[in-house]
């Protein structure tokens, strides 16, 4: 059967309708469990079996940002976290990425498999031990330590991202470029001009990840004190 | 300068180039985990042991099947909405549907896990507004309201949160395609489902593998969906891990699990050595 017969089957205002209702559902899908954090976030009370809450107010908006709160610093120094974990990123995973994507390594598929690793094994007991190495080298308490961590975490989507972004950019136009004339740096820059979407979906990334953790750090001491209770 | 010679020095350049970032990851994550390693298999006199081992599986077998059952059936689910979505978006022929389905289902994108634990966490229990909506709609009665905080919540965290993401992979894999083959096969009267399975598929196969594998071995770490949406047994076992440690201090069998769960997630890494590296390599 010929796709036009198939869709001459169905009526163009069916058709619209289905559309609209999938894309409907997809937005509940999507924004449902949101708007119900939104509700919870703005209820001062709300019981069963009421649909919505019975009250709207900022009571515990106040609590969080009353001054001995401490939730705007905490927020300030994780969104801080998070840019230096950025920098750091970035600035070891394109060299990393250049080579991965361009040279002959060997082993290429086992070093791109353990910058996976620190994804790939529950981390509570391996951050005691991290925590160990960091009193022996006077790291503990220290941003830069928290930073080098989750660097440890994000090194993954950007060493995987950095090198499909130099691998999809064509050798050989570096190489026309090499010959008539152009620097190494240059070449590295037009690499990067090509790659515009590539590095942006980098940057989008690398911080939605760095804020994960961040914010599982955050609220890691609460947590835990639940476990097991 | 001979081939060789070539080869060699490149080789150089690139451990050169890699040195930091490998750096990184090996001091601040394998080292630790190789003081893990030999903790799980220490007796507390210092003599090599697999009893912790044995006692991890006396007590977590059941959450050790239970994490893999979880994660592959939320890695399969995810596999099938990132198709849908991706396929759409690069099929579909309505541009203003295309448009309004790339801006939705990006956000989980850039929620925490820990906040998407939460926001389940309530959307998904008894009095949750998943219930109240299939209610007020009419679809069940309120008397067959269930929670779906067990299997179901952590499975839906994970695809709502991960689906995205390889959805993000995959679209940019598939809007990279030559839009000559497609082109072809829909001006011959191929179905667009066709058009997917046999010419869009089997090109963007090793993007939709990195992105599984990378959700897979992610799902298997995280603890706080978990313990926020179904903490009691049987759970997952970053949980007993948790448990291990908070309650006993017991980091023998802590360690042991981890290890456990990292032969799990090997079992991802395999995959993704047979099946995308090379495609990797490839583009």
């Amino acid at each position: 059967m010929s796709a036009q017969s198939l869709r001459a089957g169905l009526p163009s205002p069916l058709r619209t309708l289905l559309r609209a209702v999938v894309l409907a559902l997809f937005a509940f899908a999507i924004f449902g469990p949101l708007l119900n954090l939104l509700l919870w976030a703005f209820a001062e009370r709300w019981y069963f079996p009421n649909k919505l809450p019975l009250e709207f107010g900022l009571t515990f908006w106040y609590r969080v940002f009353q001054p001995r709160g401490n939730a705007l610093a905490s927020l300030g120094t994780s969104i801080w976290i998070a840019l230096l974990t950025v920098a750091l990123s970035l600035a070891v995973a394109i060299p990393a990425g250049y080579a991965l994507a361009r040279l002959k390594l060997p082993w290429r598929g086992a070093i791109l498999l353990l910058f996976l690793l620190p994804q790939a094994v529950p981390n509570l007991p391996v951050y005691v031990n991290i925590a160990q190495v960091f009193y022996q080298i006077g790291l503990n308490g220290t941003i830069l330590g928290v930073v080098l961590v989750h660097a440890s975490h994000g090194l993954v989507l950007a060493v995987w991202i950095a090198s499909a972004a130099f691998a999809s950019v064509d050798a050989s136009l570096e190489e026309a470029s090499r010959n008539l004339g152009a620097s190494p740096w240059t070449c590295a820059s037009m690499g990067g001009n090509y790659q515009i979407a590539s590095i942006t979906a980098l940057l989008l990334l690398i911080p939605s990840i760095g804020f994960m953790l961040v914010v599982e750090r955050f609220l890691k001491a609460d947590v835990l004190a639940m476990v097991g209770r | 300068m001979t081939a060789s010679d070539g080869t060699a020095r490149e080789r150089w350049i690139g451990l050169a180039l890699l040195a930091p970032a490998l750096a990184v990851v090996t001091v601040f994550f394998v080292a630790p985990l190789a003081m893990s390693a030999i903790v799980a298999f220490r007796r507390k006199d210092g003599v090599l042991t697999l009893e912790h081992f044995a006692k991890s599986f006396d007590l977590y077998t059941t959450d050790l099947l239970f994490t893999l059952a979880i994660v592959l059936l939320s890695t399969l689910l995810i596999g099938l909405v990132a198709i849908a979505i991706a396929g759409y978006l690069t099929l579909g022929e309505n541009p203003r549907a295309v448009s309004i389905l790339r801006w939705l289902y990006r956000w989980p994108l850039f929620i925490p896990f820990v906040v998407a634990g939460q926001v389940m966490r309530t959307f998904l229990a008894k009095n949750g507004m998943l219930n109240h909506v299939l209610i007020g709609s009419g679809l069940i009665e309120p008397l067959s309201a269930q929670s779906l905080l067990d299997w179901r919540g952590i499975v839906i965290a994970f695809v709502w949160k991960q689906a995205p993401f390889v959805t993000l992979l995959l679209a940019g894999a598939m809007a990279s395609l030559e839009s000559q083959h497609i082109e072809a096969a829909r001006n011959l009267g191929a179905r667009r489902l066709r058009v997917l399975i046999d010419i869009v598929l089997p090109q963007v196969r090793g993007t939709l593998l990195v992105g599984l594998v990378l959700s897979f071995v992610t799902m298997l770490s995280v603890l706080s969906v978990p313990l926020m949406i179904n903490p009691n047994s049987p759970t997952m076992v970053t949980v007993d891990v948790a448990y291990r440690i908070n309650t006993f201090g017991d980091y023998a069998v802590a360690n042991a699990l981890c290890l456990l769960s990292l032969v799990l997630a090997a079992g991802g890494a395999w995959f993704y050595l047979q099946h995308a590296v090379g495609k990797v390599e490839k583009t």
